[in-house]
C-alpha cells in the first residue's frame, strides 16, 4: 500500500530534499506491508507526526529563537509542537538548541537516555551541528551527532524561526515515512538498531549500580 | 578619573613598593607580599568598595597573577592593581573575598583557568570546568590533548578545599564539608525550565526554607577568552554577540570601544549616535524578554505572549538595518557594518508611539496583580552594601538603591548629550528589580526619541588599516549592558591578536549573590529571585 508524507500546508515539491524521504519510502515498500497493519500504521503516524512534543532544552542563543517560535507570531502550535515538556519522560523529541560543552555532554546523553522511544533529535544551529564558531575551543563538543543520533539538522546561527519550522516539518515527514507496528522506526535496519542499542548498554559496565536516584 | 594623580600619590604613600606603569590605561604593579595590606587599606580607608573586574593573567616568565579594577562608588575614583607571583608551579596569592564579596566567584574562576591558589579562600573549587579536568586551560602552556571528551557522569564533590600558607612557603590543603550530614539537599538543573539556561543549583532545605545554595556553572563554558587569543582583533568581534545574546549590540559596542580607545581612534558623531540608538533598542528588547520570561516562570502566560509580541517589533527594526534578529554582528572597529536603513527613522518613531501605551498593559495585567505582588514584594532582598560588594550592577543594583549606571558614571557614545533619568529604587526586593526594568523601557524610549530626529550626517565607518595592531599596554572599557556593567579588558603585546582578553560578565556577580539573598526564603521564591536577577547563563560561563 502507498504511504504518503504530505504536510498539509506545504507542497511536496516545495521541500528541498526529498531524496532521503524517497529512500525511506522505498525501503518501506520493498519490505511490504499487510493492508490492515499498513492502514493502522498510517493513522498512527498521522497522529504521531501532528503531536510531536519537544523537550524544553536550550543552552544558548538558539533557545531564544525556540521561545520565539512558541510565541504568537510564529506559533508552532499550528503544527502540534506546542506542548513543550520539561521532563524528558514525556517528550517525543529533543531540540538541541545551543552549544554542547564537555561538561554538558554527559548530561545531554543522560537526558536522551531518559526519553522514551520513539524519540528524535533535532540539532539546531551551527554549534549543535559542528561546534560552530567555537569549534576550536577546548571545551566544546564539535557536533552533537558524536554523542547522540541526530534526525534533522537546522543550520543557522541562530536559525531563523522559519528555518526551525521547516526543520520541524522535515521531522514530521520523517515520522510519517516510518513504521510503527511490526518494525522499527529509526530509519535504520532492525539488526543495526539492535546492535547499536546493545553496544550502548555494554558501554556502561556498572549497569546494575547505575544511580537512578536522579531520574524523574 | 579626575583625581588620578591624587590617588597615585596616595597609593605611593601607602605602599612605596608599588610601581606605576604607564602603558595603556596605566596600572600599579604591586608585589605579592604587600598586596593584601594595600587591598585592606584601599577597601577600608580609601573607600574603594566596588571590585569592577578581577582578571586572571598568565604573564609568562613574570609568572601568574591577577589584575584588579577597583572603584570608589562615592567619589568615582578608579584604580588598577596588578599582582604577579613568579612561581608558576605553585602560584599563590592572598584572597580578598572578605573585602569584596564579588571576589569569591572571580577567584574561583582564576583558580580554574590559571591554577592560582588563593590563600584563605574558603571554597576554592573549580567554577566552570569539571572537577576531574586536568590542567588549567587559559595558561599559555596548556596542552589541549590532556582533556578529551569524557562521557562519564561527573561526580559532585561535597568538599570545599581551601589552602593555607605555612612559614616556609608551602601550602596546606584543608577540606571542609559543604553540607552537613543531616541536611536535605535537592538538585535543581542543569536541565530545568526556570534556571534560564543550563545552570545548576544544589539547594539545602529545611522544610520549605532555603538554608544554602551551592551554584554550579560551566555547563555552557565555551572558552571564548582563550579563543580570542588566537584570533585577530576584527575576528574577536564575532564572539561577543554570543556571550549575552540579549545584549549583543552593547557587548560588541564595548569591545569596539575598547579597541578604538587603544588605537586612539575617535569615531564620528553619526556612529556614536547610531550605536546609542541600537544599544537602547537592544535594551528594550532584553527588558521585554525579561518581563515575558519572569511572568511565564510565575505562571502568567499571557504576559509572555505580550512580551514577545512587542519584542518582535524591535527585532523587525533591527533586522532591517543589520540583517540579524538575535545576533546582529553590527558594530565594527571604527564604525558600523552598514548605514541605517532608509525606513529606520520612520519605523523607530512608529515603534515609540506604539510602545508607550503598551507599557500600561503590563502594569494592568501583571504589576497590579495580587498574586504577583505577594510573591515579589519583600522577597529576595539585596541590600545596597551587598550589591556594591558583590558588584551586582544593572537593574539589580539600581533596585537596591545603588546608582551604578555606566551611562551616568562613565558616559560614553552620546549618553552625556541626552537627558534621561537613572531609575534608582530602594527596597532591593524582587518587585523593585522588576519595576526598574519596566521603568527603564520608558527611559530608553526617551533617549531614542531625543536622538532619532537629529542623527548627524557623516561617515558610518571610519578609515582603519586592514591589519589592526594595538600598541603594548592594557585597556578596560565598560558599557551599560542590558543587565549591568559589561566590561572588556584587553592586554596587548603589540600583536594583531590580543595577549589576553577578558570580558567582565554581567551575570557572574548576579548569580554569586543568589546564595546570600535566598537564604531563609521559600523554595518557590527561588524562581522569582532567579527570574528577577535576570542573568543569562552563556554570559556567566563565557
Amino acid at each position: 500500500m502507498k504511504r504518503n508524507v504530505n504536510i498539509k500546508s506545504m507542497k511536496y515539491e516545495d521541500f528541498n530534499d526529498n531524496e532521503y524521504i524517497e529512500a525511506m519510502l522505498k525501503e518501506l515498500r520493498d519490505n511490504g506491508t499487510n493492508v490492515i497493519v499498513g492502514c493502522l500504521d498510517d493513522v498512527i503516524e498521522w497522529g504521531r507526526s501532528n503531536s510531536l512534543w519537544p523537550l524544553t532544552f536550550a543552552t544558548s542563543c538558539c533557545g531564544i529563537e525556540f521561545m520565539a517560535i512558541g510565541a504568537a507570531r510564529y506559533d508552532f502550535a499550528r503544527f502540534g509542537f506546542e506542548v513543550a515538556r520539561s521532563s524528558p519522560r514525556q517528550a517525543d523529541f529533543i531540540m538541541v538548541a545551543g552549544t554542547i560543552t564537555h561538561k554538558m555532554a554527559p548530561v545531554l546523553k543522560r537526558l536522551y537516555d531518559q526519553m522514551a522511544d520513539p524519540k528524535y533529535v533535532v540539532a539546531t544551529g551551527g554549534c549543535a551541528i559542528s561546534g560552530g564558531p567555537f569549534k576550536k575551543s577546548y571545551h566544546v563538543v564539535d557536533g552533537v551527532d558524536k554523542i547522540i543520533p541526530v534526525d534533522v539538522y537546522i543550520p543557522g546561527c541562530p536559525p531563523r524561526p522559519e528555518a526551525m519550522l521547516y526543520g520541524l516539518m522535515q521531522l514530521q515527514r520523517k515520522v510519517k515515512a516510518q513504521r510503527f507496528l511490526g518494525g522499527l522506526n529509526k530509519g535504520i535496519s532492525e539488526k543495526e538498531y539492535e546492535r547499536r542499542m546493545r553496544e550502548d548498554t555494554n558501554k556502561t559496565e556498572d549497569y546494575n549500580e547505575y544511580d537512578e536516584s536522579g531520574l524523574a | 578619573m579626575e583625581n588620578r594623580t591624587d590617588i597615585k600619590e596616595r597609593i605611593a604613600a601607602i605602599e612605596p613598593s608599588a610601581v606605576w606603569s604607564d602603558a595603556g590605561d596605566g596600572m600599579f604593579k604591586v608585589p605579592v607580599t604587600s598586596f593584601r595590606g594595600l587591598a585592606e587599606r584601599l577597601r577600608n580607608e580609601e573607600g574603594f568598595d566596588f571590585l569592577r573586574s578581577l582578571t586572571g593573567m598568565d604573564w609568562g616568565e613574570e609568572g601568574l597573577g591577577c589584575v584588579y579594577h577597583l572603584e570608589n562608588t562615592a567619589t568615582g575614583e578608579n584604580v588598577v592593581l596588578a599582582v604577579a607571583d613568579p612561581d608558576r608551579e605553585n602560584a599563590g596569592m592572598p584572597s580578598v573575598h572578605d573585602l569584596w564579596k564579588g571576589a569569591d566567584f572571580n577567584e574561583r574562576e582564576a583558580y580554574d583557568f590559571f591554577g592560582i591558589k588563593f590563600v584563605g579562600h574558603p571554597d576554592l573549587r573549580r567554577l566552570f570546568l569539571r572537577d576531574d579536568w586536568k590542567g588549567h586551560p587559559l595558561r599559555k602552556d596548556y596542552d589541549e590533548s590532556l582533556n578529551p571528551l569524557n562521557m562519564e557522569n561527573e561526580d559532585t564533590s561535597d568538599e570545599a578545599p581551601s589552602y593555607e600558607l605555612t612559614r616556609d612557603g608551602s601550602y596546606i590543603l584543608r577540606r571542609h564539608p559543604l553540607f552537613e550530614d543531616q541536611e536535605y539537599v535537592i538538585n535543581i538543573g542543569p536541565q530545568h525550565p526556570a534556571t534560564h539556561g543550563v545552570l545548576r543549583f544544589r539547594v539545602s532545605l529545611e522544610g520549605e526554607t532555603i538554608k544554602k545554595i551551592d551554584v554550579h556553572s560551566g555547563y555552557i563554558h565555551r572558552g571564548i577568552e582563550k579563543l580570542c587569543e588566537s584570533l585577530t582583533y576584527p575576528q574577536t568581534l564575532g564572539l561577543t554577540d554570543r556571550l549575552d545574546y540579549l545584549g549583543a549590540m552593547q557587548n560588541r559596542h564595548a569591545l569596539c570601544a575598547c579597541i578604538e580607545k587603544a588605537m586612539g581612534l575617535e569615531v564620528s558623531d553619526r556612529i556614536k549616535c547610531i550605536r546609542t540608538i541600537m544599544d537602547e533598542l537592544q535594551r528594550i528588547d532584553s527588558h521585554l524578554l525579561f518581563i515575558a520570561c519572569l511572568c511565564q516562570d510565575m505562571g502568567a502566560l499571557t504576559v509572555f505572549f505580550f512580551g514577545f509580541r512587542d519584542r518582535e517589533k524591535v527585532l523587525d527594526i533591527l533586522e532591517e538595518t543589520t540583517g540579524g534578529r538575535l545576533i546582529q554582528t553590527y558594530n565594527t572597529i571604527g564604525g558600523v557594518q552598514a548605514d541605517i536603513h532608509p525606513d529606520f527613522v520612520r519605523k523607530v518613531k512608529e515603534f515609540i508611539k506604539y510602545m508607550r501605551p503598551k507599557l500600561n498593559e503590563y502594569h494592568e495585567i501583571f504589576t497590579g496583580n495580587v498574586i504577583a505582588r505577594q510573591r515579589l514584594i519583600g522577597t529576595g532582598v539585596l541590600s545596597r552594601e551587598d550589591a556594591i560588594s558583590f558588584g551586582a550592577t544593572g537593574g539589580t543594583g539600581r533596585a537596591s538603591g545603588w546608582a551604578c549606571d555606566v551611562r551616568k558614571r562613565h558616559p560614553y557614545a552620546m549618553y552625556d548629550k541626552v537627558d534621561f533619568k537613572e531609575i534608582v529604587l530602594g527596597n532591593g526586593d524582587c518587585f523593585d528589580r522588576y519595576m526598574v526594568r519596566v521603568l527603564e523601557i520608558e527611559q530608553s524610549l526617551n533617549i531614542i526619541e531625543q536622538l532619532i530626529d537629529s542623527i548627524p550626517e557623516g561617515e558610518w565607518q571610519m578609515k582603519v588599516k586592514p591589519v589592526i595592531k594595538l600598541p603594548e599596554g592594557s585597556w578596560y572599557t565598560a558599557v551599560e549592558g542590558s543587565r549591568g556593567e559589561f566590561g572588556v579588558y584587553i592586554e596587548s603585546r603589540g600583536d594583531k591578536s590580543p595577549y589576553r582578553m577578558k570580558f567582565r560578565s554581567t551575570g557572574l556577580p548576579l548569580v554569586s549573590c543568589i546564595d546570600a539573598i535566598s537564604r531563609e526564603a521559600k523554595i518557590a521564591d527561588l524562581i522569582a529571585i532567579g527570574g528577577t536577577l535576570d542573568y543569562v547563563v552563556p554570559d556567566i560561563d563565557r
